[in-house]
């Protein structure tokens, strides 16, 4: 009697602790697609050319969207700021725009630097 | 008399290891001026470095995003906003960091200002073996009224092992962090920058940071 109660005791217990564990270690959910992002601004302030970072960050918009994940929060103006470097203010423009269109919280830094190349100065 | 305990054992069990995994039961942080302020942007300032490693701004620099952005906020583009101070004149994280809140939020148009400091960066070599450390603090600044919203501080290190971070994006990174460590000779200190910057940056932990708009959690702490 008493070890089929210690048995049953004993499966409660570890179903409990299983049900926590998968609670507590369930890989999360990231509001956003993360390929290239943060490498890029590394490697940008380490010096690699922008043309490289281009091409990577393009490939990156790619896997992104093919995923069906959000863009992050920066991406599209660090693309855009690339783009500039390389003289390709037409694609800056683009990028800040779409920086706007997703994250409106960014409209007037994105409208200080659009109105900046407008007059003719650096970004 | 062992049947009425054990079912009792078995109730308060799964309670004991909910509370286990939750981590705010210390005194409570002070949240009132930062709930106030409700900051939806964060302008993220070039770390001041207080380590020897000339590198270690850039390398904790590029890895503020994800956190602050995962926890709900937008952060401004910090390549970009690095590019601006210098096209203005300002080359030196000190200079910056003592730009008036108001100035910073005319350019940049951010809610709240994160001023982080680097206190740790690099590795410390022993007979047998190499340690890497790597910590900083921050400071949550409202740019609109100067008042201090937040401050943290967080530290990660090599020889933490992969097994006692937890769960949750923390835990993923210190896997992510040990295996890159493992598999790198140089830049050992990048991938632990990149664990300390998410353990200071990341909201839903005790004393840290608030979640954001962007995120389900927001307003539910």
């Amino acid at each position: 009697m008493h070890i089929t109660i210690i048995k049953r005791a004993g499966l409660m217990l570890a179903l409990a602790g299983a049900a926590c564990l998968t609670g507590c270690a369930s890989p999360p959910k990231t509001l956003y697609g993360w390929d290239g992002y943060q490498p890029q601004v590394y490697q940008h302030f380490k010096g690699e050319s922008p043309d490289q970072q281009i091409a990577e960050m393009e490939k990156s918009l790619q896997t992104i969207s093919a995923r069906g994940a959000a863009v992050p929060p920066g991406f599209h103006a660090h693309l855009g700021m690339l783009y500039s470097s390389t003289g390709k203010l037409d694609q800056m423009v683009v990028q800040f725009e779409d920086e706007k269109k997703l994250f409106p919280e960014s409209a007037a830094y994105m409208d200080f630097l659009l109105a900046k190349v407008k007059k003719g100065e650096k970004l | 008399m062992i049947k009425r305990t054990l079912k009792l054992a078995a109730c308060l069990a799964p309670m004991a290891l909910v509370v286990g995994c939750a981590t705010n039961t210390a005194t409570p942080y002070d949240y009132t001026a930062y709930k106030a302020a409700q900051p939806r942007s964060i302008l993220v300032l070039p770390p001041l470095n207080n380590s020897p490693e000339v590198n270690a701004g850039n390398s904790v620099y590029a890895q503020v995003t994800y956190p602050l952005a995962e926890a709900g906020y937008y952060v401004l583009p910090v390549a970009l906003v690095n590019e601006t101070f210098k096209q203005n004149g300002m080359t030196t994280s000190a200079d910056i960091h003592a730009l008036p809140p108001a100035k910073l939020k005319e350019i940049f148009g951010a809610d709240a200002g994160m001023y982080i400091t680097i206190t740790r960066y690099g590795a410390s070599y022993t007979v047998l073996d190499s340690v890497v450390v790597v910590a900083a603090d921050a400071r949550l600044v409202d740019l609109k009224t100067g008042t201090v919203l937040w401050t943290g501080s967080a530290t990660a290190s090599s020889n933490e092992g992969g097994n006692n971070s937890g769960g949750g994006l923390i835990g993923v990174l210190v896997a992510a962090a040990v295996k890159q460590i493992i598999n790198s000779t140089t830049d050992r200190s990048h991938p632990i920058a990149g664990v300390t910057s998410a353990r200071l940056l990341s909201a839903g932990y005790n004393k840290g940071l608030l979640y954001g708009p962007r995120s389900a959690n927001y307003a539910k702490q």
